[in-house]
Order: structure tokens, then sequence, then C-alpha cells
């Protein structure tokens, strides 16, 4: 059963046409990434899978029904910046999604309500690293750290769909490795869908299960916006589940340590 | 020898360079009251220091004859009296409706035309209107205060609610909130220290309000009495109530500043 149907979307401003005739089934828990030069709309279609914006024509379907045209608690985003609250603590940010659902007048806890919301976001904190920064300012994070709180945030909400647009574009290249471990581990253990758009191609390959190139197929010097881009490149990637990549690290280490130890001898 | 543009001063010689100007401008006003004064005993224009001290301690220490209050401390209380009720109102009026219009696209079609125009009014010329409908009681001051400073209020904190990146009012959704939701704890949390500031610049105009419709109808307050003792072209009082007065401000100014420190720190710049 596919959970994600997009049927034949067109997505154009005005004169200008950004997606042309995209189609495309994805099925639960896979990890999709996404890749294209810039202007290639594939943040627009990022956007329109959050409900941010809708398709000009065609239909985004999510298990059999339309997608619901504005952003939702089933599918969590983590932007390039910006979205992590500076007015409140690292701890806060994170109970924030629990406690918008548990009260609605106020969305803020108190007593032994919050209490139970402190303790499971100390353990989402705990499982991205940030449990010894939790009463700082989220904009007193670096902006790896600051990533990871987002992610948090988004994951502590058990989102079906996670979308990440270009979320380690601003990170040092050092960073990123620590990054890619990280979302790795949180979708094998949070059973998500993940959409994740990035300009790096290399991460593109390394992180998903699936790769998707958006591309122009027809350019007209005399009218650039005339047409818009589409699928150009949909390609499977088997072995990308961190655990078996692990197990291959850990047989060569082995390996290694064996053969040093003879050479040792 | 460096350029004179990356001379710094160091703290103390920041803070006497700071104080000098003060010093001066009294020193240029001690010999120009003793000119006038050697020349005139009489004269009115710029009283001597022994003059300034006898009428601040007839108006801030003797009680009235008349009314048996004490002047200066009772045109303090009905003058702050006024500037916090208008400044309040104006604040949380402000508040409401720049919230609004920030966050709402159809109140901002419906509203932000009408305030923009509302705001063109000079609040002075509908002081009469004022009188005239709300009387010449406190009412009409605190109208006034709040006319002159709400639009402006309204339409910085509109502003700064669509300074907000975008980014924030969408992930707040996909954590599940409502629009009312967004508000109190996304939008509404991040005003409060912008309307500090809105307030800390609105300072200036409600003190002219008030001063303007004291001087034109009140029987105490700061203005009041400045317009009052004009007639008798007594100098001794006005001067030291412009200096109370700018005193006033600044520390209203200071204890609004300390108050964003202390509540928000989180919105402090480096």
């Amino acid at each position: 059963m596919n959970m994600i149907s997009v049927r034949k979307v067109w997505k154009e401003y005005d004169d200008q046409v950004v997606l042309e005739n995209v189609s495309l089934e994805v099925k639960e828990r896979e990890f999709v990434t996404v890749v294209g030069a810039s202007g290639c709309g594939k943040s627009t279609f990022l956007r329109m899978l959050l409900g941010q914006e809708t398709p000009s024509r065609g239909e985004f379907l999510i298990d059999g029904k339309p997608l619901p045209d504005e952003p939702g608690p089933d599918r969590g985003i983590v932007f390039q910046r910006y979205s992590v609250f500076p007015h409140l603590t690292v701890l806060e940010n994170v109970m924030l999604g629990l406690e918008l659902e548990r009260a609605p007048l106020l969305g803020k806890l108190f007593g032994r309500k919050r209490g139970e919301v402190r303790e499971r976001a100390m353990a989402m904190l705990d499982e991205v690293g940030l449990h010894h920064a939790r009463d700082k300012y989220a904009t007193e994070l670096s902006g790896g750290m600051q990533q990871r709180l987002s992610i948090a945030q988004s994951v502590i909400k058990q989102p079906r769909i996670l979308l990440l647009d270009e979320p380690f574009g601003a990170l040092d290249p050092g960073i990123s490795a620590d990054m890619h471990k990280l979302i790795l581990r949180l979708w094998e253990e949070h059973r998500m869908t993940i959409f994740m758009v990035t300009h790096d191609i290399k991460e593109g390959f390394e992180l998903g299960t699936r790769l998707l190139v958006f591309d122009k197929v027809r350019l007209d010097a005399q009218a650039p916006n005339a047409f818009g881009a589409t699928i150009t490149y949909d390609i499977p990637l088997h072995v990308t589940s961190h655990k078996v990549l692990e197990e291959l690290e850990n047989a060569k280490a082995q390996t290694e340590r064996f053969t040093d130890g003879l050479v040792a001898a | 020898m460096r350029r004179l543009l990356n001379l710094r001063p160091d703290r103390s010689s920041r803070l006497l360079l700071g104080i000098l100007p003060f010093v001066a401008l009294l020193i240029v006003y001690l010999l120009a009251s003793n000119l006038r004064l050697t020349e005139n005993p009489n004269d009115k224009m710029l009283p001597a220091i022994v003059t300034f001290a006898d009428s601040i301690t007839q108006l801030a220490f003797h009680e009235d004859k008349r009314t048996g209050n004490v002047i200066l401390w009772t045109d303090t209380a009905a003058s702050l009296q006024r500037l916090s009720i208008g400044l309040a109102l104006a604040a949380l009026g402000g508040l409401v409706f720049g919230i609004l219009t920030g966050v709402l696209p159809y109140a901002r079609a419906a509203l932000s035309p009408l305030i923009a125009a509302l705001s063109m009014i000079p609040p002075l010329a509908i002081l009469p209107i004022l009188f005239i409908i709300f009387g010449l009681g406190e009412l009409s001051k605190v109208v006034l205060i709040v006319i002159g400073v709400a639009p402006f209020v309204m339409r910085d904190i509109g502003m700064r609610v669509g300074e907000l990146p975008a980014e924030q009012l969408i992930k707040v959704q996909t954590l599940g909130a409502s629009t009312w939701q967004a508000v109190v704890r996304v939008v509404l949390p991040q005003m409060l220290p912008r309307l500090i500031d809105a307030v800390r610049l609105s300072l200036g105009p409600a003190w002219l309000f008030l001063i303007a419709a004291e001087a034109i109808a009140a029987t105490d307050g700061l203005g009041y009495r400045i317009f009052l003792v004009r007639r008798y072209l007594a100098m001794d009082v006005i001067l030291p109530y412009v200096v109370w007065i700018t005193l006033l401000a600044f520390v209203m100014d200071l204890l609004l500043r300390m108050l964003s420190r202390k509540a928000f720190p989180w919105y402090q710049k480096p």
C-alpha cells in the first residue's frame, strides 16, 4: 500500500511554470532524498507536501485521501533556519508540541501534567544529545545544535512524515556527519517516512533509501520560465540501513584489528 | 599618531566628557543670571540659585495655604496618573490590534487602511472634540494620550509580527497549534518586549499630549502649573518643573528598559 501518491502535479505562478507533470508513489518508512539545481522546484514540492502551498493542477494523496491544504501535526518540518523559538528554552521548545496537544486554551501546562511532559521532553533531548543545554535559550545554541533541537521538537510529536528542507545546508561539514547519524537513528527508531531536500548529492546518496532528482527536461533560451522541472531520476538505494552500515564498519574494524595483530606479532 | 576615528575614551574619561556639557551649561546660566541680577535685582528671567531653592522648598515641602496640599506632589500624582492610564490603555489596544492585523490577513485587510488613516489625524486638532464629548475632566486627557499613542503602537506591533520568520508560524502549526495557540505561545510572548520598546518611544509624544491637555483645561497637574505661573513670569517655578518633568520621563524610560532586561532576557542584543 502506497502511503503518498502524487498524481500529475503542476505548479505555476502567473507565467512561470515551476513544476510540470510530477507523479510519484512513496511507501511508508521510505527515506526519500530530493536533489536538483537551485530553482528546480524541489523546495516548492516540499512546501506542497507540507500544505504551505497547493498544486495548480493534479493532486497529493495521503492514504488515498487528499492532503490537507494547511500544515498539521501529521507532517513535521525542519527548515534550514529559524524553526526554533527564541523566547523559549531548549526544554520548553521540545515540550511545546505536547503542551499544545494537552492544553487547548493556553497551550501551556502546569503542575503534575507539566511534569509528565517534561519527563518525555528530557528523554527526547537525551536522544539528540542536548540534555546538557536544556536550560539555555534556543538562540544561544550553535547552528548544529539548533537543528538538533528543531528535529527533536518535531520528532516528539511522532509525525508519520518528517520533511527536511536543506536541514544541514548551513552547517560545517564536520557537524553534518554527526547529524547524518542522528537522523538515520531517529528514522529507524521512530518509524517515520522522511523527505529530505538537499543540494548535496553525496548527502542524498548517503542518507536515502531512494533518491529523486528534479530537473527541467525542456529548456527554451527565449522563455526560461515556460517549462517547469519534473522528476528526471528516481533511484532506489538499497543498502542504507545504518544498522547494516554499522555492522559492516564493525566487521571491517574487527578484521583490521586482527590483521594488525598478526603484523605486530 | 592613530587616526581620530580609532581613538576611544576609557571609562572614566567617558563619564567626565558626558558631564562636561552639563557643567558648561550651568556655568553659562550662572554667569548670565548674575549679570542680569546685578543690573536689576528684580529681574525674573534668570533667577538666582537661592531663588530656585526657595521656590522648590515652598512647592515641594510646604502645604499650600489655600488647598492644604503640597503642590508639587499633587501635580505630579495627577499628571502621572493620567499619563500611566493613557499609556497603559494605548499599549493594550496597540498590542491587541497590532497582533490581530499582524497575524490574520483578513483582519489586516479590514483594519489596516483605517488605522493608517486615523494615525494621520493630528491628535491636538481633535482635542476640542474630546473636550466636547468627554467633558473637561480626567477622561478627555486620558483619551487624548490614547488617541495620540495607540495608532503608532498598533502599526509598530503589526510590523514586528510581520518580521517574525514565516518558518516559526509554519513550524508551530506542524506541532499542532490552532490559530489561538499560535498567538498565545509564539506571537504574543515575542511581542511583549517589542511592546516595551514601542511604549518607550511613545513616552515623548505622551508627555506632549498630557501637557497640552493640562495647559488648556485642568485644575492640577505639571502642565497646568507651568502654564498657570507663566502669567507671573515665574521662571523660578517653570524651570524646576521642566527639569522635574524631564527627570520623570528619564526614570520611566529607565524603568521600562530594566523591566525588559529582567523579564525578557532572550530579547537582549549582545
